[in-house]
């Protein structure tokens, strides 16, 4: 079942008198259960579509469906709502509530999706103990290293059993032995749960955990390709 | 909800001093607002109690003709013998002194030197005159058979050089239309502690008053106090079927209400201004914290935070400052408020508007309806101060705050 579908979208940005096409007409159709990579270089529209997927930001023009709905014709709130249900974000920079402990930083999507207390905080434990943070649950993100805090991020993606997580970077800021930790923690929570990982990146050892490679050039898809004896 | 105030409350924790900062400002701006208009209550409480006590009595008795701006002194504005009238009202439950004066305008002069006054002749021994034979600073108070001698105020006393024991001239109207001039005594010099009261008033007994005035067996009005203020218009009403005219202390005193209104109106453009500045320091507080806190706000946004619940999380961060704030203003203000009333704040002698018997101490008074008042206008410009931060990370961009550096 398609998760999202991507239908020739642009997106053009002006700043002071110079327009930028991030993208220029992007059609894709992301699968449910996909652990799919978005790769190119710098400038490539990566993070853009990524946006997009995320309904994050809005197409100058083309359409985007989330299960089937179309977000271009929804309100920002509207959006937020449906992010909200069905959107995890795993950002570059260890996005984290630097006021919050793990454990509450992975029950504020839960908070926001109106779970009940109890349930909650099942879910948020459960969580964290698949990401191998149980013991670090009651710790600041300034009291975690780097790989610790991407790694709740992730937790905190999965908390509201969302039906795609969307990463930018994941592993950009990480050194090789963390990256590879989140790497293997996304590809375990992508063949256990089944959730759907769409991932930017630039990084070749990131790229070789995907089944499917999607490579951008100049704001347009150049090559999308399934990776051979990977499900 | 809980969460909201957790973050909020941690959040102000992030910037210390900054918050500390914020709320001292909110702080100082409900002392200063507290005190203030205590200060102003005070100051027009005091200038009535004064008015009541040395000038209007809770009632006064008056022939119907009499006009206090005329101070005439025709007999047919005055009233015929007091005493009669005096005792009937003293016979009154209600009534703790009743007792005549005669009030005549004059000028008292000492060589070249010479000042306008009020001369007023009153029965030394009446209950409502001890409180000038308590003031007396300086030889004695005056007897009801003195025939020479007046009691004067500190500030007349200074202004013209005179002590105990020196003679004066007094020149006053006298009924029949003439003016009389008479050398007189200072046997005494007091002080009520209000400076317009004391540098205008010179007593002498009631009976050389009514001869020095040729008003023979009579009085200006009767002045009147009661056990109880509120009884004033009980009592008022009581009397209004007499031949007299009944004037209570709200009528006497309608300047004073005039002026304290007035005062009012003055002060809360003072309490704008101190609220203006304090909503400045929220304001631009929150607006740091707002564009420190730009990548949060996205990233909150991006799990799907509605621009609403961002805008509460930045309210209940304001209504905590203001809370803190507010409640520090409370006890400070309390707390210095109390201190000064105790001790009196001393105002420079001023010759005071006519009718306001200023004292020369302020003793501050805390009215629960000011507190309440200012406190919730204090509370509610600190949260309006922080609707523009509040609205600005509301409709911040995700997309736009997530790339913030």
């Amino acid at each position: 079942m398609e998760v999202t579908k991507v239908i020739n979208a642009t997106r053009d940005f002006k700043i002071g008198e110079i327009e930028t096409h991030a993208l220029r007409g992007v059609n894709l159709s992301i699968e449910d259960g996909e652990f799919t990579a978005l790769v190119g270089p710098s400038g490539s529209g990566k993070t853009t579509l990524l946006q997009l997927i995320g309904l994050l930001d809005q197409p100058t023009s083309g359409q985007v469906f989330i299960n089937g709905q179309d977000a271009t014709r929804l309100s920002r709130n509207q959006r937020a709502d449906l992010r909200k249900g069905t959107i995890g974000f795993i950002f570059q920079f260890f996005a984290l509530i630097p006021t919050l402990t793990a454990y509450e930083n992975v029950e504020m999507p839960l908070l926001l999706n109106g779970t009940k207390p109890a349930e909650r905080k099942a879910r948020a434990n459960e969580v964290l103990k698949a990401v191998g943070l149980s013991d670090r649950a009651h710790h600041r993100p300034d009291q975690l290293s780097g790989g610790q805090q991407q790694r709740v991020a992730v937790a905190r993606a999965l908390s509201i059993n969302p039906k795609v997580i969307l990463a930018d970077e994941p592993t950009a800021n990480l050194d090789t032995e963390n990256g590879k930790q989140v790497m293997d923690i996304m590809q375990k929570l992508n063949k256990d749960t089944g959730v759907t990982f769409v991932f930017a990146t630039h990084d070749p050892r990131v790229i070789s955990y995907a089944n499917r490679v999607v490579t951008l050039q100049d704001g347009l898809i150049t090559k999308d390709s399934k990776v051979n004896g990977k499900s | 909800m809980n969460q909201l105030f957790k973050m909020a409350f941690r959040d102000l924790g992030r910037n210390k001093r900054r918050s500390i900062l914020s709320a001292l400002a909110v702080s100082i701006a409900t002392t200063l607002l507290i005190f203030m208009a205590s200060v102003v209550r005070g100051e027009f409480r005091g200038a009535l109690q004064n008015g009541i006590r040395l000038q209007t009595g809770h009632l006064q008795v008056r022939a119907t003709s009499y006009d206090e701006n005329k101070v005439s002194l025709a007999w047919e504005d005055l009233i015929d013998n007091p005493a009669q009238v005096t005792d009937q009202l003293n016979a009154l439950p209600q009534v703790a002194d009743a007792t005549p004066r005669l009030i005549a305008s004059g000028i008292i002069s000492l060589g070249d030197k010479s000042r306008g006054v009020q001369v007023l002749g009153i029965d030394p021994s009446a209950e409502a005159n001890q409180i000038f034979r308590q003031g007396v600073i300086a030889g004695e108070f005056i007897n009801s058979d003195d025939r020479e001698g007046v009691l004067i105020g500190k500030p007349l006393a200074e202004r013209l050089g005179l002590n105990v024991g020196d003679q004066v001239n007094l020149l006053i109207n006298t009924s029949n239309g003439d003016v009389d001039e008479q050398p007189f005594t200072v046997r005494g010099i007091y002080t009520t502690n209000v400076f317009p009261y004391d540098q205008n008033t010179v007593f002498m007994p009631l009976t050389k008053a009514q001869a020095f005035a040729a008003a023979e067996n009579h009085a200006s009005l009767i002045f009147v106090l009661l056990h109880d203020q509120d009884q004033t218009e009980p009592v008022a009403d009581a009397l209004s079927s007499s031949n007299y005219q009944i004037v209570t202390w709200q009528d006497l005193n309608e300047l004073s209400v005039q002026f304290e209104q007035f005062a009012g109106a003055y002060m809360v453009i003072l309490y704008l201004i101190i609220l203006g500045i304090t909503a400045t320091v929220v304001t631009n507080t929150l607006v740091m914290a707002v564009y420190e806190r730009t990548r949060e706000i996205g990233i909150l946004a991006a799990i799907g935070m509605k621009g609403g619940r961002i805008m509460s999380a930045f309210l209940t961060e304001a209504a905590l400052l203001a809370t803190g704030g507010v409640i520090g203003g409370l006890i400070l203000g309390g707390l210095i408020t109390n201190w000064v009333s105790s001790v009196g704040m001393v105002v420079p002698a001023t010759q005071g508007v006519t009718g306001i018997l200023i004292g020369d101490k302020i003793y501050p008074f805390i009215v629960a309806s000011d507190v309440i008042s200012l406190t919730i206008t204090a509370y509610v410009i600190t949260l309006m101060a922080s609707l523009y931060p509040a609205i600005l990370a509301a409709r911040m961009e995700p997309v736009e705050a997530l790339h913030a550096q």
